[in-house]
């Protein structure tokens, strides 16, 4: 990675983290005796580590100067193996955290150890060190495909990418110190959030240059939706995350906001997070990767216009239906229910466009697992929004709202959407990005697909169970007009399903473990030694689309 | 100046329906409108051509 | 060539542009009223700040990811107001920045179990979840009874919260680490600070049992104490409606 920067690149890299590196010495120094402090220390070490790397490969020749005739994809293939490597963090956490429901004494005698600080890391770690990681890779290497033009800078994209992992990594471990904001989805401290605000506007600035410098004069939609994205969850961090920290040495910072208004704006990120975070920049994902891989044309390109305007629109309203009954003012409650509802209508229309674009190739979805992983998804997508809508409906909400079924729902999309069209993308760009044939074993993609599936089906059959019977417990009236059931009496009923959930769990991560392999493998693999017979190289029907094999020359400065 | 809160839930009531129809109007003039037939039909294609890499 | 890339520039901004407007709108609407929401809450004149063990005690609550499990929201339904109690007021958690309102209940909700069990109960359950509530899954917070709380930024903490907005004086910021050590130590001559400057009525106990040695067991008790209980609004609500189960909403 550091031979494709030149001399005087790796000359401002050195000075960015040098930069880091005293930034973090001065949260040591300031931070003593809190866990800022611990976290100085932790920002030195990467800032120096990354230095040392740096230093390693400085005096390596530097790039050809005809390095802009290709794509630069080295911030794509780091950010799929942080992806991979934050799917089995954040997944096991999970696994961990479920099993904790069911065995509570499978922990340490540990403030870490505990459920309360575990559960964000599994929280975290899935939805910004997995989707994120997924999302940046995959945005850069189709913002440049689609607009035919080579990334701006070659530092700009390193940065966001390694940046946004450190955000991760203090997040993470700042949980297991016990450093959060409480804010479900924002937990992390204001100098963690500090530093996202940062890597994003660079993740912007990256992406508004590289559209610039487009060879085509339409903006695919694919971009409209990462685009969303980034500027959408921009604007949700920073207003959420507006607080006032006890002191520079201090962790602990206390929001601007407080009670009703707190609330409001806590759900209006937090389901906005799920809108732009979870549902647009994978909205992007599948519309480049599924027409990509299945070799046909969106079913329709309006439609994905319309879908991308409503959902934009739409989604800003409905955060307060997280709020039904309670001190939230019943009109803002009333108008997020509506708008929830009028939200499958787009909703709808991505997930029906992303399933008739696959007429006429239904053949491939039955023999390729990774365009069925991309199918599967817009299927879940369809199913998860149809529940999101139910969901949303006050007297629906008086029965599901506090209970697991609110986790079911959220797992069905996290697993069943996020998840398969994630694993789908990547298998589709780890052979084109690693210039290869196709994955290391098309066998282990089914195995993934099939497990993937089993473990979505359980872990979300069990919670629909459990949330229904909770909710219902929990209302359920004897003769005598008083409450028949104590809460603990519906904590008891609850065992047989968390112990159902956390195989679910487990089957979804030996998936992605085996994907893992699976692309290890492939990336070891050396590639064929010359270029391989057009039609010979792709298993196993041989007509999915092209890979982006490029001249060896090209394949060679890749490496 | 110093609004209510029934002011602004006045606003909010009124502002965000005409804002929804009008907002839906424009999206489906812009995707509907005929000569934006040929650049949609060019962009979906285009992804399906070969990108191995940029145009110089 | 420089026309057509700035075009192709412009219209990328324009188009971010457009996604923030169009965007940004709904939350505007929604939130915005909510800033000027103190015009249909009735004043209570009888709400109090948490004091500085409270408010540590709170905080260790969100280090803990507490909210993960636990609710501090009953809502307008009859089931949960007979079950947990008054339903919550806006007006409750004005001085709470953040909100604990919580998403889940894998444990009961709080918002009014302040009072409602004994502190002996309180720090046997903490320290031992199942042994007295046999099929409970919370975890055992038994070190916080190890733990020392650390009381020299409390003053900072006060400091934080009065620049968000909570009424605290020069002389509870002063005082903060004191009146944290006084009200865990009913005996001790910095007790009575804590009475005068946070009322009478506020729990002045060795919550953890131990009057000499100030913990983490003494603060996230003394928070829990006094869940439901900084106002009386809630219960005076319910009492002069006169019947508060058939006037909740029944789904």
């Amino acid at each position: 990675m550091i031979e494709q920067l030149t001399k005087n690149e790796r000359q401002v890299a050195i000075a960015i983290l040098l930069v880091l590196t005293a930034c973090g010495m001065t949260f040591a120094g300031v931070g003593q005796g809190d866990p800022l402090g611990a976290h100085g220390f932790l920002i030195m070490a990467a800032g120096i580590a990354g230095i040392f790397w740096v230093i390693s490969g400085y005096f390596t020749p530097e790039p050809p100067a005809d390095r802009s005739d290709s794509y630069y994809d080295d911030p794509s293939r780091a950010g799929i193996v942080f992806a991979m490597a934050w799917a089995v963090v954040g997944m096991f956490v999970g696994v961990w955290v479920a099993l904790l429901l069911a065995y509570p004494d499978l922990t340490f005698d540990a403030g870490w150890a505990s459920f309360g600080r575990l559960r964000p890391v599994h929280t975290s770690g899935v939805i910004f060190g997995f989707g994120g990681n997924a999302l940046i890779a995959t945005s850069f290497y189709v913002m440049q495909r689609t607009s035919r033009a080579r990334l701006p800078s070659q530092l700009g994209p390193l940065f966001v990418l390694y940046g946004y992992n450190l955000f991760c990594v203090l997040a993470a471990t700042g949980y297991l110190m016990g450093v959060t904001q409480s804010k479900e989805y924002a937990e992390p401290e204001w100098y963690a959030d500090l530093w996202l605000v940062i890597v994003w506007v660079t993740y912007l600035i990256v992406y508004l240059r590289t559209l610039a410098r487009r060879k085509e004069p339409h903006i695919y939609v694919a971009n409209w939706y990462y685009l969303a994205f980034i500027v959408v969850v921009a604007m949700l961090h920073i207003v959420n995350n507006l607080a006032v920290p006890v002191s520079f040495g201090s962790a602990k910072s206390y929001s601007l906001f407080s009670g009703v208004q707190d609330a409001m704006t806590q759900w209006w990120y937090g389901h906005n997070a799920v809108a732009f975070f979870l549902t647009a920049g994978f909205l992007g994902m599948m519309y480049y990767y599924l027409p990509k891989r299945a070799g046909r044309p969106l079913y329709s390109y309006r439609l994905s216009i319309i879908g991308f305007w409503g959902i934009t629109f739409l989604y800003m309203w409905a955060g307060s239906h997280h709020l039904h009954y309670t001190a939230l003012p019943q009109w803002v409650q009333t108008l997020g229910m509506t708008f929830s509802v009028i939200l499958l209508v787009p909703s709808w229309a991505a997930a029906a466009n992303a399933l008739l674009t696959l007429n006429g190739a239904w053949h491939k979805v039955r023999d390729d697992a990774t365009l069925r992983f991309m199918m599967m998804a817009a299927v879940f997508y369809g199913l998860t929004t149809f529940e999101g809508s139910f969901l949303a409906i006050r007297p629906v909400n008086a029965l599901s709202h506090y209970t697991d079924w609110t986790i079911g729902h959220v797992h069905a999309g996290a697993l069943g959407w996020v998840a398969l069209i994630t694993f789908g993308a990547i298998y589709a760009s780890v052979p084109w990005l690693w210039k290869r044939p196709a994955m290391y074993s098309a066998r282990l993609v089914e195995v993934h697909f099939w497990l993937a599936i089993a473990g979505t089906v359980v872990y979300v059959l069990a919670m629909w169970n459990s949330g229904i019977i909770q909710g219902l417990m929990w209302r359920t009236y004897n003769a005598q007009g008083t409450l028949a059931y104590s809460f603990i009496d519906s904590l008891v009923a609850m065992h047989p399903y968390y112990v159902a959930r956390a195989i679910g769990g487990l089957l979804f991560l030996i998936g992605a473990l085996v994907g893992c392999y699976n692309i290890w493998m492939t990336i070891r693999t050396a590639p064929p030694a010359t270029e391989p017979a057009p039609g010979s190289v792709l298993e196993p029907a041989g007509d999915f689309p092209e890979p982006a094999l490029g001249t060896a020359a090209a394949r060679q400065a890749a490496e | 100046m110093t609004f209510t809160y029934e002011d602004l839930v006045w606003f909010a009531k009124t502002f965000g329906l005409f804002y929804f129809i009008a907002m839906s109007v424009i999206v489906l003039l812009y995707v509907y409108w005929p000569s934006n037939r040929r650049e949609f039909d060019r962009a979906a294609a285009s992804i399906l051509e070969k990108d191995d890499r940029p145009c110089p | 060539m420089f026309g057509f890339h700035y075009k192709l520039e412009r219209k990328a901004i324009g188009f971010t542009l457009a996604i923030i407007g169009v965007a940004s709108i709904g939350g505007l609407v929604e939130i915005a009223p909510l800033f000027t929401i103190h015009q249909t809450v009735e004043e209570v004149p009888d709400m109090r700040v948490y004091t500085p063990l409270e408010l540590a005690g709170r905080n260790i609550y969100v280090r803990e990811g507490c909210y993960a499990c636990h609710s501090q929201m009953i809502r307008t339904l009859r089931d949960e107001v007979e079950r947990y109690g008054p339903y919550s007021l806006a007006v409750e958690s004005k001085y709470d920045h953040p909100m604990l309102w919580g998403s889940k209940r894998t444990g009961p909700d709080l918002a009014r179990v302040g009072g409602k069990y004994s502190d002996e109960w309180q720090v046997a359950h903490l320290v031992n979840p199942r042994g007295v509530v046999p099929p409970s899954v919370m975890p055992s917070y038994a070190w916080l009874l190890r733990s020392d709380l650390r009381t020299n930024d409390l003053a900072g903490h006060l400091r934080a919260m009065r620049a968000v907005g909570v009424p605290y004086t020069d002389e509870m910021i002063a005082n903060a680490a004191n009146d944290a050590l006084g009200q865990a130590s009913p005996d001790s001559p910095l007790a009575e600070g804590v009475t005068k400057r946070y009322g009478e009525a506020t729990n002045v106990r060795a919550f953890d049992g131990v009057p000499e040695r100030l913990t983490e067991m003494d603060a996230l008790v003394a928070y829990l104490q006094i869940l439901g209980r900084l106002t009386e609004a809630p219960y005076k609500i319910v009492a002069s409606e006169a019947a508060p189960a058939a006037k909740a909403k029944v789904p």
